[in-house]
């Protein structure tokens, strides 16, 4: 559905569910899609899983990237999938970074979270997976 | 003229919020199957005030566009906002960082918020603007907020798309000379001096209302000027811009004026259409169509010079009217 345009440029919005205030991480990588041509909606701290699947409606992004280091993950992340869900919105391909022990990652891919980034990926890498993740959701 | 409503207009007609926020990217895309929408919501757009929020970075847009939504909500308006941030001339990426001031209910159906790219198309982007608040006016939000950077040739030409202009401007910004300068002063029908809780903004306030005072330029009203500041619980000022916001919406009813600046507005939204689809097309064409190559060969051996050239392209070029 998006992109009729070749050189239209990929939607995607950065927010940070929960409770802690560490956005470093979330910004570097915001920068380095910007730097990859990527439009960035950076909708910021301690948003609620409704503020942001509704900001990715309004925004009609996509792909969401989800950056959280509260250790609550768990909760929330299922929470922005299910609300993605309900609105008819599954299609949005969702990754994640920060700090997400290994079983939590596993759980989280099989719920749905299409790419875990933990403590020393390159941005290359996010990069890259963001383009191809969006790739195969068209 | 009789034509089917297409689904997608129907449904923005009828509060559809996510066929809106797809219609929207179709007009940032330029994707030409949005035109049976744009169309068909065309004669349904009423005239709500599109208010133009402009200034240098930093000031404080999205913190008073924040509680300016917050106000419109406890008068009771739906309001949703258009945000246009710069797209980076090397990688066309961007950051769209206005999101970040703004607070609302998650289930508040009578607000809406959008961020654009510029995509670095500086003419066309007015026009692009143009037609999403449009849209937005379709879908019956009642006003319409628009964000942008200053107002000047490379960014987005505040007067071309709002009815009421308001520069926001902060102490320090310099001496009473950059008020003199062509530009962003000139397009004020309301200075706000934000972070007024600074040392210096009643200076500031002052240098405005005797500048204000002095010119009275355009037309019979004279640009108000308040003061804001949205670092205090509760913030200060916010009731009077709107208000000011709302006299000047006023006057633009009362004047006659609210008829011939749109249709300024919609003059040059036609020749900015008109001259991107040319531009556009024309740029696909001069070195592909035979007819063309040939004149540019031309050029290039020094035998006809570009303007010459311009002007036969343009001499054989279909016209009408």
């Amino acid at each position: 559905m998006p992109h009729a345009h070749p050189t239209t440029p990929i939607r995607v919005l950065i927010a940070k569910p929960g409770l802690d205030g560490h956005d470093r991480g979330a910004k570097v990588v915001a920068r380095a899609l910007r730097d990859a041509g990527f439009e960035v909606i950076y909708a910021g701290l301690r948003q609620t899983p409704e503020e942001i699947v509704r900001a990715a409606l309004e925004e009609d992004v996509d792909l969401i990237g989800l950056s959280i280091l509260s250790g609550a993950h768990m909760a929330l992340f299922p929470r922005v999938l299910a609300l993605l869900k309900k609105e008819h919105a599954a299609n949005i391909p969702v990754f994640a970074g920060g700090i997400i022990p290994d079983e939590d990652a596993r759980q989280l891919k099989r719920a749905g979270i299409r790419a875990i980034f933990g403590p020393g990926t390159s941005l290359q890498e996010i990069v890259t997976t963001a383009q191809r993740l969006v790739r195969s959701a068209a | 003229m009789t034509r089917a409503v297409p689904s997608a207009a129907r449904a923005i007609l009828d509060g559809d919020r996510r066929a809106l926020a797809r219609a929207i990217s179709q007009v940032e895309n330029r994707d030409p199957s949005v035109a049976p929408v744009v169309r068909a919501l065309y004669s349904h757009v009423r005239n709500v005030p599109v208010v133009g929020i402009a200034g240098p970075l930093g000031v404080g847009k999205s913190s008073l566009i924040n509680l300016l939504v917050a106000r419109l909500r406890e008068l009771g308006r739906t309001v949703a906002v258009v945000a246009v941030d710069p797209s980076s001339p090397y990688s066309g990426g961007s950051v769209l960082g206005d999101r970040i001031r703004f607070s609302r209910r998650a289930d508040d159906g009578g607000v809406f918020f959008r961020s654009m790219a510029s995509r670095g198309e500086a003419g066309g982007l007015a026009a692009a603007t143009r037609e999403v608040t449009r849209m937005l006016a379709a879908a019956n939000f009642e006003v319409v907020l628009v964000e942008t950077v200053g107002s000047g040739q490379v960014d987005i030409a505040v007067r071309d798309v709002a009815t009421t202009s308001v520069v926001v401007l902060v102490p320090h910004l310099g001496d009473e000379v950059q008020t003199l300068k062509a530009g962003l002063f000139e397009i004020a029908d309301v200075f706000c001096v934000n972070k007024a809780d600074l040392p210096g903004a009643e200076l500031a306030r002052k240098d405005l209302a005797e500048l204000v005072g002095l010119a009275a330029a355009r037309g019979a009203w004279t640009p108000r000027v308040v003061s804001t500041s949205t670092f205090p619980t509760p913030p200060l000022g916010i009731a009077e811009l709107w208000s000011a916001i709302e006299d000047h919406e006023r006057f633009l009813d009362d004047s006659g004026q609210r008829a011939t600046e749109e249709r300024r507005r919609l003059a040059t939204e036609i020749v900015e259409l008109v001259r991107e689809r040319v531009g556009r097309e024309l740029s696909e064409r001069i070195d592909r169509a035979p007819g063309l190559r040939k004149l540019l060969d031309e050029v290039v051996a020094r035998r006809i010079d570009p303007r010459t050239a311009a002007e036969r392209v343009e001499r054989d070029r279909p016209r009408r009217g």
